[in-house]
């Protein structure tokens, strides 16, 4: 697949999908990811979205925050309510893209099982999970995606003591036809990896670290510069896997080459929630993203 | 327009700005842009617009002179923090209250 001119803030499209003045907090990330997605999606299209903060952002009754048809499911059903409004779609002959955007419980603990069936039919709808790291928008409850150390509403005091879900591995294990991790700091990449997404037949899947301002414990300010420490310090990848191939992308990419990776340290003392950390579990942390990218820099080198 | 037969039995909601009201209410500390630091006002043409970008309530505009919708920002701060050459300043709403004063 030949890549596409890749789009600069100057030939971004002005026209906005997303109106102002919705319920998300101030400085939430998955608002920048869903303003400039949707210019990417363009209009032709429907959402399916379960139980999320994104429900909330979509507006109640009598205003839309929103331009789009929203299709709100319940949380275990995402992906077979995607695979019905698709299958509805191909029965009458139209093109309509169907776009499933769910968060990190949707996706990796209530909804995974329909994902799961989804990707194994091959269904052509595109799947996007933002993962806030837990269940942010009923007040910041662990998650299948939480990761280890963190603290939440449900982990108060030494934090969380499992390691969290890799996803887009469980995802990969499916052979998706297209398969993206993109982060909510870099929301250029978000936009070009949808538009390639756009163009492919099968399940595509974005996997999209949204930092979150309330849940991490950060300033409202903070929500990008946070999200690019995630990537510069090695903790978050991003990739695309087509065809079975992976290559790093973007940021990633740069990391590795001269530009090397930042202590992880930097990123975990930027938040609250990484507040019970020990000196150990940080040395431990350090090393796996060391060993995870002296493996990137074997294979990509 | 939907089908007036229908339109007592659904619940479409009409898509506008302000679902959770002035949202600008939010707000504790605007962004004030300097013009003569800011990118594209001081080159006079299209450049840079990350504040436009990364806006999470799209209250940016992307002109030479970016303009800021007071009324729907919620003052988050991003546009301030992401500023390559710190052209916008996070000044306390309360300076701007007519007749209001501050020790």
């Amino acid at each position: 697949m030949k890549m596409a001119a890749k789009t600069t803030v100057l030939n971004l499209t002005e026209e906005e999908f997303v109106h102002p003045g919705n319920r998300a907090c101030s400085g939430c990330g998955l608002s920048i990811l869903y303003r400039i997605g949707l210019k990417a999606l363009g209009r032709d299209c429907i959402f399916v979205v379960p139980p999320s903060c994104l429900t909330v952002m979509q507006g109640l009754f009598p205003i839309a925050a929103t331009q789009m048809p929203v299709l709100n499911g319940t949380f275990a059903s995402t992906a077979a309510i995607a695979t019905g409004v698709k299958a509805a779609m191909r029965r009458l002959g139209r093109p309509t893209q169907v776009v499933a955007w769910a968060g990190d419980g949707g996706t990796s603990d209530i909804g995974i099982q329909a994902l799961s069936g989804a990707l194994e039919r091959g269904e052509d709808i595109i799947y996007i999970c933002y993962d806030n790291e837990a269940y942010m928008n009923t007040g910041v409850q662990r998650s299948g995606t939480t990761p280890q150390g963190s603290l939440t509403t449900t982990t108060p005091f030494s934090g969380k003591s499992e390691v969290g879900k890799n996803l887009p591995a469980i995802i990969a294990a499916h052979n998706p036809a297209y398969l993206a991790t993109c982060s909510a700091s870099y929301p250029l990449d978000f936009h070009d990896k949808l538009l390639k997404a756009k163009q492919i037949k099968g399940l595509k899947y974005l996997h999209v670290q949204t930092p979150c301002p309330p849940g991490w414990g950060i300033e409202e300010h903070m929500t990008v510069a946070l999200g690019r420490a995630a990537v510069e310090t090695g903790l978050f990848d991003l990739y695309e896997i087509e065809d079975g191939r992976m290559q790093l992308t973007g940021q990633s990419l740069q990391q590795l080459g001269n530009t090397g990776l930042r202590p992880v340290r930097e990123y975990l003392e930027m938040q609250v929630r990484f507040k019970a950390f020990s000196d150990e579990q940080v040395a431990a942390l350090q090393a796996q993203v060391d060993q995870r990218w002296s493996g990137y820099r074997d294979r990509f080198k | 327009m939907p089908d007036p037969r229908f339109k007592i039995l659904t619940s479409a909601s009409t898509s506008g700005p302000g679902d959770a009201g002035r949202t600008g209410s939010w707000r504790v500390e605007r962004p004030v842009i300097d013009m003569s630091r800011c990118i594209p006002a001081k080159a006079g043409k299209h450049a840079c617009h990350l504040c436009w970008l990364l806006c999470p309530d799209n209250v940016v505009s992307k002109d030479l002179e970016p303009e800021i919708d007071l009324e729907y920002c919620k003052g988050c701060g991003i546009c301030a923090q992401e500023c390559p050459v710190q052209a916008i300043a996070m000044v306390p709403d309360a300076d701007f209250i007519e007749g209001a004063e501050r020790e």
